[in-house]
């Protein structure tokens, strides 16, 4: 496990942990400015300012302490908020945008990928484009299949976005620090079923660097590796086989751009198996990109064929008993360790 | 009279219709029995109605995240949609899509849509099949004060008038994209004046007044129809609920909606100039209330019993027409 700080720390949820980062952020540095479809919510309206605070809460009480201009309400233009927030940021400010849920990248995927992401490299280094898009990911709210996607293969894909999937609510707010704090643009992925999720956060503001996994467990048997939401489901899976003997070393990637690559390969060197879990369709997918990384890197160490838990092949249902079949189970992740362990 | 009875008493059960629906919906999601996120639309009854008693089933229309009221406009079986809402096998899209995502192509109802300003291109794209094809058919898309500001709307409305395709934008300004009042997020003084500026005709509406919105809608779809091009109409209106159903609405003035409830409810409206007017009799809307009360009871009922989908057969169904 990476070293956690020290000093004065309390309960957190992984909403509040995000709204920390963000104030943390905005009061060490002016240039911070967040911008999104109704980050405060009310303006123009008759009623109470700060309505909203973010349609899931997380920015709430920051248009108070910082204004509307910097906590900015905007009309509902995704391709103009991401496009203005990448012209500010090659302009001097530190934007932190917000796509309400990240299936909106539909709509200004143009800005995030041919601009946002291409600009420092066509460019000749020339340019920095420090932005954060925030968005809310993943099944679970019977959302409906345009606003419940896991698109982070998509933009992982692409040269120039880091990409970053915290799992807790201290990962949450130190990964948030540092991507405020970096240079480059980083699609900062929220699961919208984390939001309530609980633990000790310190006060301070720490910055978690890129690439460093997280190891939640560790074992020796079978190594387990996990994204987003997906860890906990792991980290149970894990538990229950615990009971029955099996031994597993669960890493949590943390970032998948850039990805902490060596962890994962030390980890199969001693276990020689791999599951890989990860919400999104199989193909193309973090699971997809993982296993072939190790079949190439790591071939040597394999002692059993690969195994990857995803989602299927399929838009995200609507109806709850369809919805539940449509992401990974901790019986699925169960099933595929003793898969490879030929148990 | 400017009006049969039958017309006018199709009208009132239709938004009637809508309104015990949208009621009974938020219901049924506080009692638990709607999952995910519903947005609902009572308040708008008389846009929805007024825009699509004229049009047929092969008529095309796109409708938004809040868009029961347009379906059941268009045609949509209530029970269908009821218990697709509740997400069971039944329902109009087989549980697949839910609240945002009802769809009945045979009602020419092409589909709710959870992203803003959806609906506008596609309905371009079905006025151009009907102008490419010859079939008289038009489109109607509808929007809300927010979609107005999407970049798909803004190119659509151009698009519409470079093609000169037989489509009607309504836009239903009920002064909210979700928690942001419209005076702040449409830039302009008058979204009818910014749509005109595309290079069609472009008018506004008191969109409580059925008669007044109706009238503008005949006007706007024998426009399209005729093959003059696309029509854009603002329909001034108000949202009776939240953005979403559970939303607290703390953005909205004191006593607002109760205000519009008294002073602005479109069937209340409606109801009172049918009577002044001496075009419908009160008992006989009265028996319509009855009727539809007991509809939507029965499709609360179905639809709580009806079967849940089957993962194993219905999950992977329906990805491709074949793969």
């Amino acid at each position: 496990m990476t070293n956690k700080i020290k000093g004065p720390s309390s309960i957190k949820t992984y909403r509040e942990a995000i709204n920390d980062a963000l104030r943390q952020e905005m009061r060490r540095d002016p240039r911070v400015i967040i911008l999104g479809e109704e980050v405060s919510g009310g303006a123009g309206c008759e009623g109470q300012d700060d309505a909203y605070g973010g349609v899931f809460g997380v920015t709430k009480g920051l248009m108070p302490e910082f204004g509307r201009e910097r906590v900015i309400d905007t009309p509902i233009s995704e391709s103009a908020i991401i496009g203005a927030a990448a012209g500010a940021a090659n302009n001097g400010l530190r934007p932190v945008a917000e796509l309400m849920f990240f299936d909106f990248i539909g709509v200004c995927f143009d800005q995030i990928f041919n601009q946002a992401a291409k600009f420092r490299y066509m460019f000749g280094g020339k340019s920095r484009t420090p932005m954060v898009i925030r968005g809310t990911v993943g099944a679970g709210w019977r959302a409906g299949a345009q606003h419940s996607s896991m698109l982070h293969p998509v933009v992982t894909h692409i040269p120039g976005l880091k990409v970053v999937m915290p799992s807790n609510a201290y990962d949450a707010k130190g990964l948030l620090i540092q991507a405020i704090r970096d240079d480059d643009p980083v699609l900062f992925l929220e699961h919208k079923i984390m939001y309530d999720l609980k633990c000790e956060v310190p006060d301070e503001a720490y910055a978690i660097p890129f690439g460093e996994a997280a190891f939640p467990r560790e074992g020796t048997d079978v190594t387990i590796v996990a994204i987003s939401n997906m860890v906990h489901r792991a980290i149970q899976a894990a538990d229950e086989l615990a009971k029955e003997g099996i031994s597993c070393d669960v890493i949590d990637p943390r970032t998948v751009s850039p990805l902490d690559e060596e962890s994962i390969l030390e980890s199969v060197e001693i276990t020689g198996r791999l599951v890989i879990v990860d919400e999104a369709h199989e193909r193309c997918s973090l699971a997809a990109d993982i296993s072939s990384i190790v079949a190439e890197k790591g071939f040597a160490s394999l002692r059993a064929p690969i195994r990857k838990v995803t989602a299927p092949h399929a838009p995200v249902p609507f109806s709850p008993v369809l919805e539940d079949a449509y992401v990974p189970s901790v019986e699925r992740i169960i099933r595929a360790v003793k898969d490879v362990l030929g148990a | 009279m400017p009006y049969d009875s039958e017309f006018l008493l199709r009208a009132y059960r239709t938004m009637k219709t809508i309104r015990i629906f949208e009621e009974r919906c938020i219901k049924e999601f506080e009692a638990g029995n709607v999952p995910g996120f519903v947005h609902a639309s009572n308040g708008q009854e008389s846009i929805a109605v007024a825009s699509c008693i004229d049009l047929s089933d092969t008529d095309i229309i796109g409708s938004t995240h809040r868009g029961h009221g347009h379906s059941i406009a268009k045609g949509c079986d209530v029970i269908g949609m009821m218990k697709e809402i509740m997400g069971k096998a039944t329902g109009l899209c087989k549980g697949k899509g839910g609240s945002m995502h009802i769809a009945d192509f045979d009602k020419g109802m092409i589909g709710a849509n959870a992203i803003v300003g959806g609906g506008q291109p596609l309905c371009n794209g079905a006025a151009l099949a009907s102008k490419t094809l010859g079939t008289k058919d038009i489109a109607m898309s509808f929007g809300g004060d927010g979609s107005a500001n999407q970049g798909t709307v803004l190119e659509s409305l151009n698009f519409a008038v470079v093609l000169k395709l037989p489509h009607v934008f309504m836009f239903e300004n009920n002064g909210y994209g979700e928690g942001t009042g419209a005076n702040y997020a449409l830039g302009c003084e008058s979204l009818a004046d910014r749509n005109r500026a595309f290079g069609m005709p472009s008018e506004h509406v008191d969109g409580t007044d059925f008669f007044a919105t109706y009238e503008l809608c005949k006007r706007a779809i024998a426009h399209a129809r005729d093959g003059k091009g696309p029509f854009a109409i603002e329909a001034e209106t108000v949202r009776f609920d939240g953005h979403f159903i559970g939303d607290p609405q703390l953005y909205r003035g004191k006593d607002e909606i109760k205000l519009a409830k008294q002073n602005r409810d479109c069937i209340k409206i409606f109801r009172e100039r049918v009577l002044k007017e001496g075009w419908l009799k009160a008992e006989d809307m009265d028996a319509i209330d009855t009727e539809v009360i007991a509809l939507i009871e029965t499709a609360v009922k179905e639809g709580l019993a009806a079967p849940n989908p089957d993962p194993e057969t219905d999950l992977m169904a329906d990805v491709y027409c074949s793969y």
